[in-house]
């Protein structure tokens, strides 16, 4: 068997992998290691081979002491009789467990680096209505967030606009914009981007007699009526711009552009309209749910739920209308007094038993890492293992429609794929080897490198 | 978590009014049946046998016995008899380890958690706004918390006053605190106390710089001292016997740090970068006093061996970051480095939800550094007692200690595991078995309000008619007036809790 030219430092980056923890792995997971930018290796082998590990494919049964052949950035071939091609280099994976690189299907990375700081914010635009503004466009592929995030094991991502976070400071907006599907790894958004428009934003409006006012730092209270009021503006409001974009729409489809005046915000709503682009609405009330399960049906909308915390009180309707939902953290606190103390906690089992199908996201970047704790935390309060695995893998591929191409492990697909020491939704567990686009990625990050120089301070 | 949590954490120190959630029916209706899930009085002898037995001091006691006595431990062991009259709990092989303290919590706080308006509040004290009725409690409870150092927020350089509590849910306040437990007063430094994400709220308030937070910590001190030095000479002269003398005049800001200087008040003081940890415990050595532990000080990584010098502990988070500048080299390594060089350090919540699983935030340091099993069950154990003095009496399965214990169906390392019971002092507090069987009594209950409610309404046309606008606010289709003011999307507080405060 022939093998590549990275052969023996590869050898020894696994023998180091295999012996330390996860820093010393993460070194030499990456040939190269930290004098790369956080992206994929430059002269990348064709073809790897990772032998001897146990696979779960997530689309079928784990497979003990299989192959997974990469080539061209594609899984070529997985399987236990699998022939290791002349010219791919070898990774001894003995012990190790290869799964599907987890999908966090919200998150604003790359277009948020530091909360606090408005001049690092991107997420957001101002305003109510911004259909047209699209998240790729703002992706810095050099945020810090990138190689920490994916060191937790997730290789790909929606970058999703006004998805909230804390830059929006109380003005989400109603259509936030497109989220785009990206991986985490590339020296440029052409690189990272997998699908560039995935879903548009809608923040479903509340009626909400509470509210805290940004502008003079005070919260105030307004009646029932009041409230109802804006609601209902601001519904009809939506409702007007999907009716104009209709419109617009059938004039695309009609005439000549010397037709009809160029409007690139309904130009951006006319694939939603046509039922083409699916909408990601965030909504948390059950009242809410229901009235943007109504509105969407109303408008023909293919709508996919995002936030669901009482998702389980409309489970029957989410599942006879086929809406899938995005889950928000269930390390999260339950919405009322009153619930039980593990109402998010208990919600993916209680969802997964009436059919409702869900992934799970953070909503966040700088949590994104805790992905997996979440599942896990699902599973400890009855969600079936496999149901959660799903959901941080395929469930948010087949949701945003992107299954082809990523969500498990088959011929085919790109190889975004994370190899541990373990079950990869525990706490404990370290990653060895991540593949992004069929590149051995490094796992060095802005952390592992402040706790290797700080480490190595003299004692003082 | 995550927008509640993060946005607090800038927020925190200024949203004082999205705390005031009003106390409200559903609390109540939760607050009396929960307390029902625990034990009216606990059993004066209780055995609990056949567990897995997290000892903290003495490693792990594989299908060992723990004997109660009067809420205390009396014997710890592999196999112990039990005596006549002693209430039998079989664990079934599950883990039992003591009760988690988590020193950095706002749960059970009536209100807002800072008072902001004074760079030197000090003399605010959150032991006067004990609120049993937090549901928080009950909620930390069954993540396995027992004991909570309750701090004020980080408005301030020198904040208020601060209480340890246990988390005795179904007791009136007076009886949550932690008997014998010294008190302790929140500092903060760097971004909260000089006001810099809260360019939109209110004016500019001196300091606004590190510099000037150095300086309000040392101006206070040096009024402090020359405060305790009249009174000690006023002393001085009582006991000489002079008589007709006239006190120095009281103040109610200087007594707590006085305190301080004489060493029976903790300061616990909330930093994030190197320099200002530095800064602070120069400060302390100027005047005299320790500092007890340094909250959050997710730099301290960077300056750990001054902090172990200085005998100082670290509470820090297990793997926030980036939400604000000085959280921008947090990293998750930090326990684990600082451990590594002697500093005595514990995982915290400051979060209401965080603090249900203040276990598995621990076990992340096993990942992040190579930490030991023990090493990590100690950061929410045994080390937070150390740094709230109260070692002696929490933190480890030992004789003679008292018995809050928390028990997992699984290894508490490991995000599988759920609790399932939680004692203080021998008593059952949390029984997830039984919340579960009576949540159906307790949605009965809930309806019969609520259509109590309603009746109530319907039977007063008239006034509703008169004052349009407050019926409207009640009607049944727009109900929930337990909803919490949830702010836009991802204002929340930071304390899941929905406090507004600290972080």
């Amino acid at each position: 068997m022939k093998r590549a030219g990275g052969l023996a430092r590869s050898g020894l980056a696994v023998a180091a992998a295999l012996a330390g923890p996860i820093f010393v792995a993460a070194q030499g997971a990456a040939p190269q290691g930290a004098t790369l930018p956080g992206g994929p290796l430059a002269q990348a082998p064709k073809a790897y081979a990772l032998v001897h590990a146990k696979i779960f494919t997530v689309a079928s049964a784990p497979i003990e002491n299989g192959t997974v052949i990469i080539r061209d950035g594609k899984i070529a071939a997985v399987g236990a009789q699998v022939d290791v091609p002349q010219d791919a280099q070898v990774i001894d994976a003995t012990g190790l467990q290869i799964y599907p690189g987890l999908f966090d299907p919200i998150t604003q990375m790359g277009l948020r680096e530091i909360g606090a700081v408005s001049a690092t914010v991107d997420s957001t635009e101002t305003g109510n209505y911004n259909p047209d503004v699209v998240a790729a466009t703002a992706i810095s592929p050099s945020s810090e967030h990138i190689p920490v995030t994916r060191a937790a094991g997730i290789t790909e991502v929606l970058a999703v606009p006004a998805s909230g976070g804390m830059d929006s400071f109380g003005s989400t907006g109603v259509i936030g914009g497109q989220a785009s599907a990206i991986h985490l790894a590339g020296w440029t958004m052409e690189d990272m981007q997998l699908k560039r428009s995935v879903a548009m934003v809608i923040n479903w409006p509340e009626i909400s007699t509470k509210t805290f006012d940004f502008a003079t730092f005070t919260r105030k209270e307004k009646p029932y009526s009041e409230a109802k009021q804006e609601y209902d503006k601001q519904v009809n409001e939506l409702t007007d711009w999907m009716e104009r974009a209709r419109h617009y729409a059938q004039a695309m489809g009609h005439g000549g552009p010397a037709d009809y005046a160029r409007d690139l915000k309904l130009e951006a709503l006319a694939p939603v309209v046509r039922g083409q682009l699916p909408v990601l609405v965030f909504a948390d009330r059950a009242r809410e749910i229901r009235n943007a399960v109504e509105f969407c049906d109303k408008q023909k909308l293919k709508m996919i739920l995002a936030g669901g915390e009482e998702a389980y009180k409309v489970k029957d309707l989410l599942r006879s209308k086929n809406i899938p939902v995005v889950l928000r953290p269930v390390l999260t606190e339950p919405l009322d007094e009153d619930d039980a103390y593990d109402r998010m906690l208990t919600q993916p089992a209680e969802l997964s038993k009436a059919g409702v199908k869900f992934a799970f996201g953070s909503f966040d970047n700088s949590f994104a890492r805790r992905l997996g704790q979440n599942a896990a935390n699902a599973v400890a309060y009855g969600l079936p293992y496999d149901e959660a695995l799903k959901a941080v893998t395929l469930y948010p591929a087949q949701i945003f429609g992107l299954a082809e191409q990523v969500g498990t492990l088959e011929n085919g697909k790109i190889a975004n794929l994370v190899v541990t020491n373990g079950d990869p939704l525990e706490l404990t567990s370290e990653v060895r080897y991540l593949f992004i686009r069929g590149q051995l990625t490094s796992l060095d990050n802005r952390h592992k490198r402040l706790f290797e120089k700080y480490s190595a301070r003299p004692k003082q | 978590m995550n927008r509640r949590k993060a946005v607090g954490a800038i927020c925190g120190a200024v949203l004082v009014l999205v705390a005031t959630v009003p106390a409200m029916t559903a609390n109540s209706l939760a607050g009396e049946t929960a307390d029902a899930a625990g034990d009216a009085t606990a059993p004066a002898i209780l055995l609990i046998q056949n567990a897995t037995i997290l000892t903290i001091s003495h490693g792990t006691i594989e299908h060992g016995s723990i004997l109660i006595r009067d809420g205390k431990i009396a014997e710890v062991g592999g196999s112990i008899n039990a005596p006549k009259g002693a209430q039998v709990m079989d664990a079934g092989g599950q883990f039992v380890m003591p009760g988690i303290i988590d020193c950095h919590s706002h749960i059970a706080i009536d209100g807002a958690v800072n008072e902001g308006s004074v760079s030197v509040s000090s003399m605010a004290n959150t032991a006067d706004v004990l609120n049993p009725d937090d549901i928080s409690i009950y909620r930390d409870l069954a993540g396995g918390v027992t004991v909570a150092n309750i701090l004020h927020g980080s408005a301030n350089s020198i904040g208020g006053q601060t209480i340890v509590i246990k988390l005795r849910w179904g007791a009136p306040a007076a009886k949550l605190p932690f008997e014998g437990a010294v008190p302790g007063i929140k500092f903060a430094l760097g971004e909260n106390p000089k006001r810099s994400n809260f360019s939109r709220g209110p004016e500019k308030r001196y300091p606004a710089t590190r510099m000037g937070v150095e300086e309000t910590i040392r101006g206070a001190f040096g009024e402090a001292r020359d405060y305790k030095s009249k009174w000690d000479e006023y002393n001085k002269k009582v006991s000489a016997g002079e008589k007709n003398l006239i006190p120095p005049r009281r103040d109610l800001k200087l007594e707590p740090l006085v305190e301080v200087l004489e060493g029976k008040r903790y300061v616990h003081a909330h930093c994030y970068r190197e320099d200002e940890i530095l800064m602070l415990l120069r400060v302390a050595k100027e005047f005299g006093f320790k500092v007890r532990t340094l909250q959050h000080v997710l730099e301290g990584y960077k300056v750990a061996d001054e902090i172990a010098a200085a005998g100082t502990g670290a509470s820090t988070f297990s793997d926030w970051w980036a939400y604000k500048v000085e959280a921008y080299d947090a990293i998750p390594y930090n326990a684990a480095i600082m451990t590594q060089r002697g500093v005595v350090v514990s995982i915290n919540s400051d979060d209401a939800e965080e603090a249900t699983h203040l276990n598995q935030e621990a076990a992340k340091s096993i990942k992040y550094g190579g930490m030991t099993r023990d090493e990590a069950l100690k950061m929410v154990t045994i080390n937070p007692a150390i740094q709230l003095g109260i070692d002696h009496r929490v933190g480890s399965i030992d004789v003679g200690k008292d018995a809050d214990l928390v028990i997992y169906n699984h290894d508490p390392l490991s995000a599988y595991a759920v609790v399932q019971k939680t004692l203080i002092d021998g008593r059952v507090y949390f029984d997830r078995t039984r919340d579960i069987a009576e949540r159906p009594e307790r949605e009965k209950e809930k309806k019969a309000l609520i259509e109590k409610e309603k009746k109530a309404e319907e039977k007063k046309p008239d006034e509703k008619k008169a004052d349009e606008k407050k019926t409207e606010e009640k009607k049944p289709t727009d109900k929930k007036p337990e909803e919490k003011p949830k702010p836009p999307q991802s204002v929340v507080t930071e304390d899941g809790a929905g406090r507004g405060g600290a972080l």
